[in-house]
């Protein structure tokens, strides 16, 4: 079994594990988020269960543990495969029958990473380790109409930039994802590419929604 | 049409190496992208210059000794073709052209653009075949085969091993040259009966002779002279977790 993690694709297969519960958490995420749209009692019953619920107190360690594996990997995977030329080539390939995003992984996930940090600290943090909420002072919902305040119009531009990274991660992740597995074949090969890059575009413009949303309405 | 080369020249494996620039006139453009660098080697034998070492053999696509990574793309700027079998009407009058060896740790510089394949032999011969035991000659009926797997089989096998998969990976992975190997001998039920010890011998050889791993860019795919499909990489996915699932 160690030799079996340890070899080439038993990384990869950790990357690929890891990745499609991270694509899992997303879908859960953007439902609940889009609850925000519905109305205030709505998502704060919503995001106060998702915060005490037994369960999701398990869950919320998985899906740290899930992120941890899936760059601890992506950057020791990188690093190795980068040495494996170890003089460059001096032209470039310019065959367009590869995608950017296929070959900017450790790029867009890595800046992913750098928003996500933002993102824990204007909710995560602001939740559990502040008493913003426990007070009564304000709610989840609260929380999330005002860093989308005409005021804060960065944060709109900085979340929808954000979500497209993000959707150009999982354009190529998804498909990656079922092919490390094997899950794959000649028929199949174009599907999952074509249900990829659906499931992108939900994530991205699902969650693009939600500020655009908030932002138009406290113009108006 | 008259070009000008910026080839890459090595004196041995442990020198630095460099481009060097050479200018070459008159090319028919029915000249085949080799004749024109053995016209250019008789040009610098003539001056009293070295010529530049490559790799060929069969010159018709069949035996995967020529190499050439021209422009930015192995085996160059043709699909679906070895560099043996590109021709020189693909260029322009004036082109400046830049050859350059496959570049992997596995695969290092013999000189100039040569370079020492080994690996796949080794990989081959950690698991690439079917154990013949002795006696008669079988007939060749007595296996029915369905027609599609053996189309699969034959697909797979088609793979003449240049390395151009690996060239042109940016992680100089080599699992199109192994997934093809792996598959043609997988999906047929004289190669079944060893499949499982094949396919872990094979990737962990592979592993050891430092190729990169697989991050289903597709590079291989479009840039393999036989059009070896990625689908091979997914059966032998496959096969390795079921083979490691086993035990
Ligand atoms: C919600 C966030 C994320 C999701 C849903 C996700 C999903 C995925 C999936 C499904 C794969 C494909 C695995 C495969 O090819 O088998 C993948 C690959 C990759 N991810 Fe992520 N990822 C996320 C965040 C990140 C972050 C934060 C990083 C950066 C540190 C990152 C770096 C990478 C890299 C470098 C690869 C390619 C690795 C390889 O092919 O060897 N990802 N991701
Ligand atoms: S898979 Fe294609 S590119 Fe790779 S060695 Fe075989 S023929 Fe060459
Ligand atoms: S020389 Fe044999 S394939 Fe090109």
């Amino acid at each position: 079994m160690s030799s079996f993690l340890g070899s080439s694709i038993g990384k990869k297969l950790i990357m690929s594990v890891t990745g499609l519960f991270l694509i899992m958490f997303l879908l859960v995420h953007l439902f609940l988020n889009l609850l925000t749209l519905v109305g205030s009692d709505v998502f704060n019953t919503a995001a106060h269960f998702m915060g005490t619920n037994p369960i999701m107190k398990v869950m919320e360690f998985a899906l740290a543990a899930g992120f941890l594996f899936h760059m601890v990997y992506a950057l020791y995977l990188t690093i190795v495969n980068q040495n494996a030329r170890p003089v460059k080539y001096a032209v470039a390939n310019k065959s367009k029958a590869t995608s950017w995003a296929s070959k900017n992984m450790l790029i867009t996930g890595g800046v992913v990473l750098i928003f996500l940090v933002l993102h824990l600290m204007n909710y995560y943090y602001k939740i559990k380790f502040t008493d913003l909420i426990e007070s009564g002072e304000m709610t989840e919902y609260d929380l999330v109409v005002g860093l989308f305040q005409p005021e804060n119009w960065y944060y709109v531009v900085i979340y929808i930039g954000w979500f497209i990274l993000l959707g150009l991660h999982l354009n190529h992740a998804f498909q990656s994802a079922f092919q490390t597995l094997g899950l794959n074949n000649k028929t199949w090969e174009r599907r999952l590419i074509v249900i990829g890059n659906i499931y992108a575009l939900v994530i991205s413009i699902g969650f693009s929604i939600i500020p655009i949303y908030f932002f138009i309405n406290s113009l108006m | 049409m008259d070009l000008k080369l910026k080839i890459w020249k090595q004196k041995n494996p442990k020198d630095k190496g460099r481009f060097e620039t050479y200018n070459i006139a008159n090319i028919s453009p029915d000249c085949s992208f080799l004749e024109m660098i053995d016209i250019l080697n008789e040009q610098l034998i003539n001056e009293g210059k070295e010529p530049v070492a490559f790799d060929h053999d069969c010159r018709e696509g069949i035996c995967g000794m020529c190499s050439l990574y021209i422009n930015g793309r192995p085996h160059g700027p043709d699909d679906d073709i070895t560099t043996c079998q590109l021709h020189m009407r693909k260029f322009k009058h004036g082109d400046t052209i830049t050859i350059e060896p496959w570049r992997a740790a596995a695969f290092p510089v013999v000189k100039d653009l040569i370079i020492e394949r080994n690996a796949f032999d080794k990989i081959l011969q950690a698991g690439g075949f079917v154990s013949v035991n002795t006696g008669g000659v079988q007939d060749a009926n007595a296996i029915l085969i369905p027609h599609d797997t053996a189309e699969e089989a034959m697909d797979a096998a088609s793979c003449i091993g240049c390395g151009a998969c690996v060239a042109a990976c940016k992680n100089s992975s080599a699992m199109l040259f192994v997934a093809a190997k792996v598959s043609q001998l997988a999906v047929l039920p004289q190669g079944k009966i060893e499949a499982a010890a094949r396919v872990k011998n094979m990737i962990s050889k592979m592993d050891e002779l430092g190729f990169g791993g697989c991050t289903n860019t597709g590079a291989c795919e479009a840039e393999c002279p036989k059009s070896i499909s990625i689908s091979h990489i997914a059966r032998m996915n496959r096969e390795f977790l079921c083979a490691n699932i086993q035990d």
